[in-house]
């Protein structure tokens, strides 16, 4: 079905007299016929926009999403409010329909944005400079790895194991190209074991990767671990949990070269895992060596502050092979969301969003720990999530959760094998006390009649 | 008349109003007090933060974000963004970048609370909505690619390049070989090469031929048993087709080599011709250019893969897939990790879902027939574009590259301007912009000097066509009288030209507060 | 900027660099033509004192805003200075590059690798076959 095209019959007989053709098949007489389709593509026939809105409208009620169910899930993506500003403002054409604004005198809105953006992120971590943005967290954590890999030219990453999963496995899936090994370290009661990661680090370490607060919730000692990790000249690089440093000191503090994250929690929608942004900051000594857009600040030539894409020689287009990153199409889009919502917050709101998670989280810990057969898997301090040991087969307590309308967490299971019992538990302003009593109450009910039925077949 | 700008001003001596307005950012907006966010109550017995964390871990000093109310940011946000041009408002001919309509019932869906609050890690059961428009997705690009799997987790272009390196990777060390180089055309895409590098390979560039395609001869002599891969696009970045693609990919198997597809033109063939029958091995996908996503200021953007069986083993984990229920109910959908071989992840999750849902929906309304019209209307606009710049002063000054039928677009060289009229490409490019246009895509392919990338998209009237020509032939006439107006052009925009070298020297990446 | 010129004192390497050789010591730098091709220098990464270079090999790299440029060494040895100055203000180059904008001083170790190098008659030869 044609669509959103305007040609009309008398407009095609014209532009191809024009062309000095006699049909639209002359203008693919250069794609040989052993290499042409010759047969219509078998997919469904075009549908009118309203039955286009039914059919995804109807995959769509088939989601548990987070307004159907009391929701515990995080591990990396976290159900925060996001502000009706952030919608309206990210679709305004101006911002949606623009691409990278390689002609920076019609593209200030865009460039002042990832200024902005910039110096928000650079704010909140505390490091001197950030770039406009890269995919999402994960893909950072291993970008971070390969601007340590080119500073240092050494070939050895030492990952926490409170590292997200998802960035160790992207960090050695990257890693395979670029010619680096991945050496893991373990953690001791919940945080990384600062002897073992002593240990660990050699002179052929190009970079330590630690996670701020851990995929266990767990505040890593960054104090004690950075001049560890930093010891051989190692790069050290800080994934962190944005929204948790309203209130935890920032790693540029803390000793870390390069801080990085997934920007969800930021003003983004959960959107089943994409699109959301990752950020990157880092000490001034590595600007050149960054991945990704940056935007700088400069005038015109009557003297008008403006802003551009500076330090393109680091990027593929123009260093090609010899480019810092192969990254062109980003997310600018998601980072102007998270630059909303950090203004939205402001200096107050991300202080007392910290602190607010910091509250419920101590108060859900203490409920759930004090359950009969729930344990607490680590005891080091938190801010939004935390983990549990159940004496109950998770996967079966998850389900009768679930049919309660109460989604109680993340599994351990599937990327901690020694954690088979283990549930990691997210909190967001989202989680009212009420969610949480309902949480401790389903939980309750559910670690409770399996230990039963575990008792009664036994 | 089509025409957004009626002969503008040939000089900055009147500013425009924008031009006259400060340029705030919105941290100098900020005061002491404001607000904009009201939390909710903790409602639970608080305690003092140093109970809860060690005062040593924190935070000190607020970070420095602005303090600003909702309205202002509001206001804030809308006045920059009028500084900026966009598609909705104007013609976007960015060669290579496919700046097509994008529809607006794609956002509609794309926000729907299933979608847009769906945790990425809810169980497989309770998901079934999205992984069923995953494998959809899934099935429709298989088809329109005639590669019989896809993954649709690498996150832009440029990620689905490197997907397909290190599946190639995979594909030799899996048979024992070890290869060292991979073969990139020189009018490759800047993303080829920057993806062989970090994939661990060395670039090996091939000539291209007179027409505008690989130079066979070339390919021939540096086709040896330690290349990887050749990576290619087709129509290239020239909007060429290259006829001989068959001999290129008999050359390149021959070697034991992968053949790459660069997705990033598939909108001049889509249900035409398609890469998995010109034999490519894996092709990235481009969802933000063919399929209609948004391109919000330079992404999100997704990169999904299709490859052919011998790739498959190797694919990114996880994959959707489909299984059918013993019991006979309806086929369950999840997500497969138990993939030994896989290269592993390429990012958190399971790909940039949110824009899956736009191009799904994309494909669900033009169906077949409307996606083959689609690559046809966008070769039609490229070649009566192109016919139109034949004529008059672009013709002479601008002449296209290699004459001969263009696919979705085309490559003018701006040489003869800048030594006849002393204007150069970006001059042209500039002056453009008074005239209301975004301009092509300057300075690439490498290959052509002074080059300008014109994509005008199916989705443009003609009468913006000839509205687009009329202003290229309008500013050459200008320029044999008055070559200073294109150099020192723009006069209309919300700032002039940006002193880029001062911005380098002396980079200022963040506000100081 | 400075005008095009090619001093006769000096060596060339076809890909537009430049020697001035002092006995066993030389200073290295790009031509006018590459300056002018490359547009306003604005980052210069000097070697390491101590460095050592390979005649016909990069020892650095030039940046304009929109394009970097290998530099090539005309002869091999081992550096001993560099020009700070030029890493501070790398317009140096543009301004002047046979003086002002050299880039760094060679202790030469195959002093006869310069019969390799063009004479400047044979390198003009050279730009002109080029245009």
């Amino acid at each position: 079905m044609t669509r959103y095209t305007s040609a009309t019959d008398q407009d095609r007989e014209r532009m191809l007299a024009k062309i000095g053709v006699a049909s639209v098949e002359e203008l693919f007489e250069d794609v040989p016929e052993s290499v042409r389709l010759g047969r219509p593509l078998e997919l469904p026939d075009g549908k009118p926009e309203a039955e286009v809105y039914e059919r995804l409208s109807a995959l769509a009620a088939r989601n548990a999403h987070a307004e159907r169910e009391v929701s515990f899930l995080g591990a990396g993506m976290y159900d925060h409010y996001v502000p009706a500003i952030v919608d309206s403002i990210c679709q305004r054409s101006e911002f949606l329909t623009p691409y990278t604004p390689y002609q920076p005198e019609i593209s200030q809105g865009g460039l002042q944005a990832m200024f902005e953006y910039q110096t928000a992120i650079c704010e909140l971590t505390g490091m001197p400079v950030s770039n406009a943005s890269l995919y999402e967290g994960p893909s950072s954590v291993a970008s971070a790895g390969y601007l340590a890999k080119l500073e240092t030219g050494r070939r050895r990453f030492v990952v926490s194991r409170g590292l997200h999963p998802h960035s160790r496995e992207t960090l050695e899936t990257y890693s395979v190209g670029y010619g680096t090994e991945v050496v893991e370290v373990p953690l001791d009661e919940g945080v990384t074991d600062a002897t073992a990661l002593a240990e660990t680090v050699d002179d052929e370490t190009a970079a330590v990767f630690l996670q701020y607060p851990n995929f266990f919730g767990a505040i890593e000692d960054l104090a004690t671990l950075a001049p560890v990790a930093k010891s051989t000249g190692a790069v050290l690089v800080v994934s962190v949990d944005a929204p948790t440093l309203g209130i935890l000191k920032p790693p540029g503090e803390l000793g870390a070269d390069v801080v990085v994250g997934e920007g969800q929690p930021l003003g983004n929608r959960l959107d089943f895992g994409g699109p959301s942004f990752g950020f990157f900051a880092a000490r001034e000594q590595y600007l050149r060596r960054m991945p990704g857009r940056i935007a700088g600040e400069t005038t015109d030539v009557d003297g008008r502050r403006g802003f551009v894409l500076t330090l393109q020689t680091r990027e593929q287009h123009i260093r090609r092979e010899k480019a810092t990153s192969n990254i062109c199409t980003s997310q600018a889009l998601n980072a102007l969301a998270g630059a909303i919502y950090l203004s939205w917050l402001g200096r107050q709101g991300i202080v007392e969003l910290g602190s607010l998670m910091a509250q419920r989280t101590a108060y859900a810990r203490e409920r759930l720990a004090s359950l009969a057969g729930v344990e607490l898997l680590h005891r080091r301090p938190v801010v939004r999530e935390f983990a549990l040991r159940l004496e109950a087969p998770v996967a079966a307590v998850l389900r009768r959760c679930a049919e309660r309308g109460v989604n109680a967490g993340y599994p351990l299971g599937a990327d901690y094998p020694e954690h088979a019992d283990g549930l990691l538990v997210a909190i967001t302003e989202q989680s009212s006390r009420a969610d949480i009593d309902l949480l401790a109450d389903t939980l309750g009910a559910a670690v409770a009649a399996e230990r039963e039925h575990r008792a009664v077949r036994a | 008349m089509n025409r957004p700008m009626q002969r503008p001003p040939a000089d900055a001596s009147a500013p425009t109003p924008m031009q006259r307005e400060p340029t705030i950012t919105i941290f100098e907006k900020s005061h002491e007090g404001r607000r904009a966010a009201y939390l909710p109550e903790a409602g639970v017995p608080e305690r003092p933060l140093s109970e809860l964390i060690p005062g040593e871990l924190l935070r000190g000093e607020a970070p420095g974000l602005p303090e600003i109310s909702e309205p202002e940011i509001v206001r804030h946000y809308n006045r920059i963004s009028r500084r900026n041009f966009d598609l909705d408002s104007g013609f976007y001919p960015l060669g290579s970048c496919t700046m097509k309509h994008n529809p607006k019932v794609n956002e509609r869906v794309a926000a729907l609370p299933g979608h847009a609050r769906l945790h990425p890690l809810t169980p497989s059961e309770r998901a079934q909505g999205a992984l069923e428009l995953m494998w959809l997705l899934q099935r429709s690009l298989v088809e329109i690619c005639g590669l019989p799997h896809v993954s649709l987790q690498p996150s832009a272009g440029a990620h689905g390049e490197l997907a397909g390196l290190l599946l190639t990777r995979a594909y030799h060390a899996d048979r024992g070989e070890h290869r060292t180089k991979v073969l990139t055309p020189d009018t490759a895409h800047g993303t080829n090469p920057a993806t062989v590098t970090m994939a661990g390979y060395e670039v090996v560039k091939v000539a291209s031929d007179e027409r505008g395609g690989i130079d066979v001869d070339d390919l021939r002599a540096k086709a040896d048993d330690d290349v990887a891969c050749l990576m290619l696009t087709n129509p290239n970045t020239l909007g060429l087709f290259d006829e001989r693609i068959s001999e290129i990919a008999e050359i390149v198997h021959g070697t034991g080599a992968t053949l790459y597809y660069d997705g990033a033109n598939l909108n001049a063939v889509m249900g035409i011709s398609r890469p998995g029958d010109m034999g490519f091995d894996i092709v990235h996908v481009n969802l933000h250019k063919s399929f209609s996503q948004p391109h919000g200021g330079g992404g999100p953007g997704a990169g999904p893969i299709a490859v052919s069986d011998r790739i498959e083993p190797y694919l990114p984990r996880p994959q959707v897939v489909r299984g059918e229920q013993e019991n006979g109910g309806p086929p369950m959908f999840r997500l497969d990790f138990d993939r030994p071989k896989s290269i592993g992840r390429l990012r958190g999750f399971q790909g940039n879902f949110g824009v899956f849902v736009r191009s799904y929906a994309y494909i669900l309304s033009l169906g077949g027939d409307g996606l083959k019209e689609a690559s046809e209307t966008a070769v039609l606009n490229a070649n009566y574009l192109l016919a139109l710049m034949k004529d008059g002063r672009a013709g002479r000054y601008l002449p296209v590259a290699f004459d001969r039928l263009c696919k979705h677009e085309f490559v003018l060289s701006g040489a003869k301007a800048k030594r006849d009229l002393g204007v150069k490409t970006l001059d042209v490019a500039k002056r453009l912009l008074d005239f209301g246009f975004h301009p092509p895509t300057v300075y690439f392919p490498l290959l052509v000097d002074e080059a300008l990338m014109v994509e005008p998209t199916e989705t443009e009237t003609a009468e913006m066509l000839d509205a687009f020509a009329e202003a290229v032939e309008e500013i050459l006439a200008e320029a044999e009288e008055h070559p200073e107006v294109a150099r020192s052009a723009p006069y209309t925009t919300p700032v002039r030209r940006l002193d880029e070298v001062a911005a380098t020297k002396r980079p200022v990446v963040r506000q100081p507060l | 900027m400075a005008d095009e010129s090619y001093p006769e004192d000096l060596l060339y390497h076809p890909e537009h660099d430049w020697a001035r050789i002092d006995g066993e010591e030389a200073t290295f730098g790009i031509t006018w033509y590459a300056q002018e091709t490359l547009g306003e220098v604005v980052f210069f990464d000097p070697p390491e004192v101590g460095a050592s270079v390979t005649g016909g090999e990069s020892y650095s790299e030039v940046e304009s805003v929109k394009a970097v440029s290998d530099v090539i060494a005309p002869l091999s040895g081992e550096v001993t200075h560099v020009n700070e100055a030029v890493s501070e203000t790398p317009e140096l180059i543009n301004e002047d590059p046979y003086d002002a904008g050299w880039l760094v001083k060679v202790k030469l170790s195959s002093p006869a690798e310069r019969d390799n190098l063009l004479d400047v008659a044979a390198y003009k030869a050279q730009l002109e076959l080029g245009e």
